[in-house]
């Protein structure tokens, strides 16, 4: 039983962003009853500051709002008493012991709060990328903000954060914010990327660059910033093989940068538990239940690798829930899974196990941008299947499903392993 | 309006400063310190690597060696009245030759001249017992057990809390520009025309310690910045040491080390090169460079993957790198603290002592107060407390269950303490709580922050800084300053047919 709240949880849910709410729906809907915890003060997550549309299509056959979106699964919990909400409240630490695990959380209500169940999953979602991480030379001023807290600062607190701004990284949510910028009087006088290519949508690239007429500087470097109090501009030099052509490099004057550098999944909870973290997501591997290395904790979402789309991560969410009833009803030991790789030109695929019995669905992300492609999944060494695809890049997460046909040579066991590679 | 007459004024809030301030306060004397910035610590003391040296370093007979020393053995005392973060983990210096093994024997040989206590020289064996991260290559080393580490603006606040608990006036954003002398007082006057009184005049203003002495009409000399850069690296990072980690040292300073600090992240740095420019704080790649492949030679797990933050502080040098602590040969009634670079936090206590030692030669009657408190309660911090303990707080006050800062757990609670304790700036409370210290850097607690400051202070959201002056954290409110674009940006894009996806 649950200090407080008197009842018996089968999952505690960290975090009520998308992740967080998909995954409670469909526990509920398996008529599990589960907790929510969420720092902040409503569930929803991110998705209530990001107010341009385009979110929904795959959910809900319609562009929606990240408002909008985050509201439609707000009023599923609402409606559905399995589920516990427990805002303001912070998860500062888990015992992840069998069979019954303890979720510690701080709240100003319920003061320390310890909510047991036999299932954890972890839906912390991600952090951004700063200026430090990045190692950007020159002074530290104020005026440098990363994407995501200049969005929270428009679009929910009402502020300006700055009259003229560059923008480090042409990730999407620092293409959204080069438009969003505009809209509220500022001016953008220009986005860099190290890359030779955009690392967002080129539908971005084209509505929050091209219309407004903002330059991008693609295999660009930012190699110092200027200005003593507040930000007074930033040194911009072109790459030439992997190396700052100090000699071309040029000044562009501002009082803002935003960085929009990449993401990182927040797994310092799952760290402290034991979780075993893949490198090349930052996120825990798992297997093909969403399962982490740590018995009955699980993880889908952002905090898990980072998505392209929210569609994606309730998606992923759902399927996770799914694989928590059924460990939380199943009798006697799992059945076997092999294991997944990334090849040649694949960052990562997640999951990292694969059923032997039945359909497994794996994500991955190329690490090429290339036109007709071959896909090939391979069985200890052997290809067993390929396919062409049209056209591959990082920014796009690329999905395939290993069907137990695939598979079938071998004998189940954990020593088979499949490998996804790009050709 | 009357103008404050005080005994002293101490010219600097920082650690020489504030060190002093507390000192005076146990005497019936009336004390103020001024401090150009808003906050105490700003200055050099901001960016020091909170290192408590233990004495070897430096040749005999000099005066730093000799405050750095008694300064040291202050410590325990002063983290038990002022509860700051404070540990002796020990120093290491590494040796990667026997010529090097020379140099650690000087080292050795100075502190046993120094008094420095339980130092030894370790063979190849023992140093790798000590710290097992060390690359295989060093081949001995020094090790002495009463080096520790601090965090140093925490010790400079703590210093300030209690010297103002005594009866000491602070005055912040007080940037002396001019003074009168006559009848044997000094009228100080700041840049807005603020005046203040004083029979003595103590000089500890770092940096611009010459350009004070030079408004005092006192003695001609030139603080030389030396800028040193220093690199954050994650809480568990690979390669994090037990004890503070040095190469053995060069001319001009001791080296890259390797710091673990109190709260768990490791530093790494300083470098050190001379400059023209008192308010050059920038970080150069090139010396990123150099750091990482310093620190590197001694602990190879270091890596640039795990870097949080960076930042360069100044440390103020004078020709012949000793500290001038002394009265002036010029002006009545002033003494200069100047030159204050390593060891100057070590030493900092020992130098208090030595300047109430002048005060005294000078004639000035030090009566003890009978009231003197040396105590300063330890705020509260739910990273440090226990389950049972933070329950009675948010009984208590449940602001202290909104965790505010994710990163470092501090509550909402530990931000307003900081904010009535007069840190109204985000540095102020970064330094005071840790607030914002942590891996995501403030990307979610600013705005959290923000809300906080405005709540408490009543000031509106564009006068928030980041560190006073012009460091404006925003600029403006939307669709409330009438400032609209030059361009109209109405082409709004048409909606997209083919339904792409959106982003995130």
């Amino acid at each position: 039983m649950n200090q407080r709240t008197g009842k018996a949880y089968d999952a505690v849910i960290i975090g009520g962003g998308a992740a967080g709410m998909a995954a409670a729906v469909r526990c509920a809907e398996k008529g599990l009853e589960c907790a929510i915890v969420d720092r902040e003060e409503t569930l929803g997550g991110i998705l209530y500051q990001c107010i341009h549309n385009g979110f929904g299509i795959h959910e809900f056959r319609e562009e929606l709002t990240g408002p909008e979106y985050a509201e439609r699964y707000v009023g599923e919990i609402g409606r559905r008493a399995a589920v516990d909400v427990f805002l303001n409240s912070t998860v500062v630490g888990i015992d992840a012991g069998t069979p019954k695990k303890r979720v510690i959380v701080y709240s100003p209500f319920y003061g320390v709060l310890v909510l047991t169940a036999p299932a954890v999953i972890l839906c912390m979602g991600c952090r951004e990328r700063n200026r430090g991480n990045i190692g950007t030379a020159g002074t530290r001023p104020s005026g440098i903000f990363t994407a995501g807290l200049a969005q929270r600062l428009i679009n929910i607190e009402g502020y300006v954060p700055g009259r003229n701004a560059v923008i480090m990284g042409s990730g999407d949510i620092g293409l959204i914010m080069a438009r969003r910028m505009t809209w509220i009087g500022a001016k953008v006088s220009g986005v860099t990327e190290i890359l030779p290519y955009p690392s967002g949508l080129s539908r971005n690239i084209s509505q929050c660059l091209n219309d407004f007429n903002i330059p991008l500087y693609l295999s660009h470097l930012v190699t110092g910033i200027f200005g003593r109090d507040r930000v007074a501009g930033v040194e911009v030099a072109p790459l030439v093989d992997g190396k700052a052509d100090h000699k071309r490099a040029f000044s562009i004057e501002c009082d803002t940068i935003l960085l929009s550098v990449g993401l990182i999944p927040e797994n310092e909870l799952s760290k402290e538990i034991g979780v075993a973290i893949n490198q090349d997501t930052h996120g825990p591997y798992v297997d093909a239940n969403y399962m982490t290395s740590v018995e009955g904790v699980f993880a889908c979402g952002n905090v898990l690798h980072v998505h392209d789309l929210v569609d994606f991560v309730s998606e992923e969410s759902r399927r996770c829930a799914d694989c928590v009833a059924r460990y939380l009803t199943s009798e006697g030991p799992p059945p076997s899974q092999g294991t997944v790789k990334a090849g040649p030109n694949v960052i990562y695929v997640v999951p990292n196990k694969f059923h032997y019995q039945k359909d497994t669905i794996l994500f991955f992300r190329p690490f090429i941008v290339k036109n007709n492609v071959m896909l090939s999944v391979s069985l200890n060494g052997k290809v067993v299947r390929t396919k062409k695809l049209l056209h591959v890049q990082p920014s796009e997460m690329v999905r395939t499903i290993l069907k137990p046909a695939d598979v079938e040579k071998a004998d189940p066991g954990d020593h088979n392993v499949v490998e996804i590679s790009l050709r | 309006m009357s103008i404050p007459l005080y005994d002293i004024v101490i010219i600097g809030a920082g650690v020489s400063g504030s060190a002093i301030a507390r000192k005076l306060s146990e005497y019936r004397l009336d004390v103020a310190v001024l401090e150009k910035h808003v906050d105490v610590s700003f200055g050099v003391s901001k960016a020091n690597s909170g290192i408590i040296h233990a004495g070897f370093h430096h040749k005999p007979g000099a005066l730093k060696t000799t405050l750095e020393t008694r300064g040291n053995r202050m410590f325990d005392e002063l983290h038990r009245e002022l509860n700051f973060p404070f540990k002796r983990i020990g120093i290491i210096v590494c040796a990667f030759s026997y010529e090097e093994m020379k140099v650690i024997n000087v080292l050795h040989e100075q502190g046993i001249k120094n008094g420095v206590e339980g130092i030894v020289i370790c063979n190849r064996d023992k140093i790798h017992e000590l710290e097992p991260g060390l690359n295989r290559d060093v081949i001995g080393g020094l090790y002495a057990p009463s080096g520790g580490i601090i965090e140093p603006y925490q010790f400079v606040f703590s210093l300030m809390e209690s010297a103002r608990k005594n009866g000491v006036d602070l005055h912040t954003d007080f940037n002396v520009e001019r003074a009168e002398y006559s009848a044997g007082v000094y009228t100080l006057y700041s840049t807005y025309n603020e005046k203040v009184r004083s029979r003595y005049v103590i000089n500890a203003a770092g940096l611009h310690a010459d350009d004070v002495s030079r408004i005092l009409h006192a003695d001609d000399f030139k603080i030389i910045p030396r800028k040193g850069e220093e690199y954050i690296l994650e809480r568990n990072a690979k390669g994090f040491p037990r004890q503070v980690i040095f190469p053995v040292p060069r001319s001009n300073s001791k080296g890259i080390l390797i710091i673990p600090t109190v709260y768990g992240t490791m530093m790494i740095g300083p470098t050190a090169e001379d400059i023209n420019d008192k308010e050059d704080y920038s970080t150069t790649y090139k010396n990123l460079e150099e750091v990482f492949s310093e620190a590197r030679r001694m602990v190879d797990a270091i890596s640039k993957k795990e870097i949080i933050t960076s930042f360069a502080g100044l440390r103020p040098t004078l020709k012949g790198n000793d500290f001038y602590i002394d009265l002036s040969k010029k002006a009545p009634n002033v003494i200069q603290v100047a030159g204050i670079q390593s060891p100057g936090l070590t030493a900092s206590p020992a130098i208090a002592l030595y300047v109430t030692g002048l005060l005294e030669d000078r004639g000035l009657r030090l009566v003890k107060k009978r009231r003197f408190d040396p105590v300063i309660g330890k705020p509260h911090r739910i990273r440090d407390s226990g389950a049972e303990e933070i329950t009675k707080l948010i009984e208590k006050d449940p602001s202290y269950g909104h965790v505010v800062c994710r990163c470092e757990c501090v509550s909402e609670a530990e931000v307003v303490e900081a904010i009535r304790k007069g840190h109204t700036t985000l540095d102020g409370i970064k330094f005071y709580t840790r607030a914002g210290m942590g891996r995501c850097q403030g990307g979610f607690c600013t705005y959290k922050i923000m809300k906080i400051l405005m709540r408490e202070t009543g000031t509106g959201a564009d006068e928030l800084t980041k560190r006073g002056g012009m460091s404006f954290l925003i600029q403006g409110h939307i669709s409330t300053d009438g400032w609209y674009p030059e361009k109209n940006a109405s082409q709004q894009p048409e909606k997209a047919e083919n339904h792409e996806p959106a982003d995130r």
